[in-house]
């Protein structure tokens, strides 16, 4: 991190000088932001802008779009208990990893500190799942959690310690919470980075000052650490929510949303009835909805918390 | 006396906590690291060793399951288009995003906060909400079945992301360099080209690294908008790889480390980068 950042810094002088190049100036300007504004504008805003209008009817695919059927799809996205249950396990997630996943992350920032010896080997180990694709991480895990304790490693230990083996993924109620290990593994080690990043932040003066006056480490982490790691905390959290509310990578790879829809998320359903089964424009009201849950979450989250110091780009 | 005593016990009590911390810090170490070395266990065993004995150290370790995909002509056509897209990718991204950074962090025009904000809009939903309406575009586009059309989405979605993270380096750059090379003659691109992207390269290449990474694991883009199997990227071809010999765990195993060996080895060179990228904002001041 020998990136220096200085954001606000030094803004007037230069721009000030600039206006007197106004001509040159906006041609540069539209030229250089030409591509970016026409790519974002193609492939994102007009998808989405179109997607409203096909979200209107029942479309197979063939041929153009005809059956305007309203709010038909939408009614009966809200009333499909699947969906229902989809969006249950994704908040589920989302509760999960907020109570589990980031606290396991910030204990293990934490202990590392500034100064572990060795700080640097377990930023690089613990990090390294979150650099292996999904589709690698999904099928390592299928592996692992394999029924047969001959040969999945995980019920080979449960029976070696005396237990019986787990059906796991193949159980209505295992099902879900060994995706949440899965997503765990994968990516507790970006938070921990963050709030490593964050802690490097931190004057170490403040906590030498609260242990000088007394504090004992538990009161120092959680009066002077955490505090100061609001920010760090507040961009992780969002991070976390919105990849927990559109997770579909790791779940389709390992039980596509099954058994009997128990991991069933907002994006398997999206893909089964938009992709599968070619339902092209229930499929457009489902990404609608979903869409429109995550632009609710973003601008309530952004309002009451105050935005984060940074929004990551997945 | 006393001080003694009470000094031992603080050293005493530093070492344990030490102690505790290390051990916990290696039991991460092995959740993280035993599944990936019972993967490359797996892919140097044979079939039948995968089932009579899955978790032992290959001994001797056979190398034919690496032989026989590296071998099939798929892994290499597969390799070829992960690469092909991820440069494509990582150079648009490279390229319209410093061009539209540097507008934002060092020009001034009217309605400049409205675009930056609506070129960030972006962050707020990842490409998984909306993929059925860009397939719907694509395929209006007759794009499906095309490398292009998985850059040019995999690049709009880029956008947002590295725009500010980009946007947050630039600015940090010295608006005095800016002035002398007004004063010297040189217009916006020059400063833009010889001054400002040559002092940028640690954030480029922050940016770059973290890029390729996000594009090289792509599932979903290929998966929608390609199935024509010559097409495949690697993360597509491995998941089809598997439902299709998924009985054979090792050949999979064996698959699967061939497409993860890349990576980690990118993230091992690329770690300082990786990191600079992810953390750029979150070093705030």
């Amino acid at each position: 991190m020998d990136i220096p950042i200085a954001r606000h810094a030094l803004k007037s002088g230069g721009e000030k000088r600039q206006t007197s190049r106004k001509g040159q100036n906006r041609l540069t300007i539209i030229l250089f932001l030409l591509p970016a504004l026409a790519l974002f504008t193609v492939f994102l805003i007009y998808p989405i802008v179109r997607s409203v209008y096909f979200s209107q009817f029942d479309w197979n695919g063939l041929g153009p779009a005809v059956k305007y059927v309203g709010l038909e799809n939408f009614k009966r996205i809200l009333s499909d208990k699947i969906f229902m249950t989809a969006v249950k396990n994704g908040l589920l997630i989302v509760v999960l990893s907020l109570t589990l996943q980031l606290p396991l992350s910030l204990a293990l920032a934490i202990m590392v500190g500034r100064e572990l010896p060795g700080r640097v080997f377990f930023r690089t180990i613990f990090f390294m799942p979150y650099v292996l694709s999904e589709v690698i991480t999904g099928i390592i895990w299928l592996g692992l959690f394999n029924p047969d304790p001959e040969r999945g490693f995980i019920n080979a230990l449960l029976v070696l310690i005396g237990l019986q083996p787990q059906t796991f993924l193949g159980n209505i109620n295992q099902a879900l919470p060994c995706i949440f290990v899965v997503l765990t593994w994968k990516y507790f080690g970006l938070h921990m980075l963050l709030f490593m990043a964050g802690l490097q932040n931190i004057p170490k003066e403040l906590e030498e000052a609260a242990r000088i006056d007394g504090a004992n480490s538990w009161q120092i982490i959680k009066n002077v650490t955490i505090p100061l790691l609001s920010g760090t905390i507040r961009t992780s959290v969002y991070l976390s929510v919105v990849g927990a509310l559109t997770q579909f990578n790791l779940v389709w790879i390992m039980t596509k949303g099954g058994p009997v829809n128990a991991t069933e998320v907002m994006a398997t359903y999206m893909y089964r009835y938009g992709f599968v089964r070619f339902w092209l424009g229930y499929g457009s009201a489902v990404a609608l909805v979903m869409l429109l849950i995550c632009l609710i979450f973003s601008i309530v989250y952004l309002k009451l918390v105050r935005p984060p110091d940074y929004l990551g780009t997945y | 006396m006393t001080v003694t005593a009470q000094h031992r016990r603080a050293v005493l009590k530093r070492t344990l906590s030490r102690g505790l911390q290390y051990l916990v810090l290696v039991i991460f170490t092995l959740i993280v690291l035993v599944p990936i070395v019972i993967l490359v266990f797996g892919a140097l065993k044979t079939r039948g060793e995968m089932y009579s004995l899955p978790y032992t150290i290959p001994n001797p370790p056979h190398w034919e399951n690496f032989g026989k995909i590296l071998s099939q002509s798929s892994f290499w056509t597969m390799l070829r288009n992960s690469l092909l897209v991820m440069v494509s990718t990582t150079l648009s991204v490279l390229a319209i995003c410093s061009l539209a950074a540097f507008v934002f962090a060092r020009l001034n025009f009217k309605g400049k906060n409205l675009l930056f904000n609506f070129l960030t809009l972006g962050l707020m939903f990842p490409i998984t909400v909306a993929i059925m309406p860009v397939f719907l575009v694509i395929r209006e586009m007759q794009l499906t079945n095309t490398h292009l059309a998985v850059i040019l989405v995999q690049t709009a979605f880029q956008i947002s992301g590295n725009i500010m993270i980009l946007h947050g380096f630039f600015q940090a750059i010295p608006t005095e360099l800016q002035d002398a090379a007004y004063i010297d003659g040189c217009n916006a691109f020059d400063f833009f080209w010889r001054i400002l992207l040559p002092l940028a390269r640690p954030a480029l290449s922050a940016v770059g690294a973290l890029t390729m990474i996000a594009s090289w694991n792509d599932l979903l883009t290929p998966l929608v908008f390609i199935d024509k199997d010559v097409l495949w990227t690697l993360p597509l071809g491995t998941m089809q790889f598997q439902g299709q010999y998924g009985q054979d765990l090792a050949l999979v195993a064996a698959f699967v480390t061939l497409s993860a060996v890349p990576t980690l080895i990118f993230y091992l060179f690329a770690e300082r980068q990786i990191v600079s990228g992810l953390t750029a904002g979150a070093l705030k001041g």
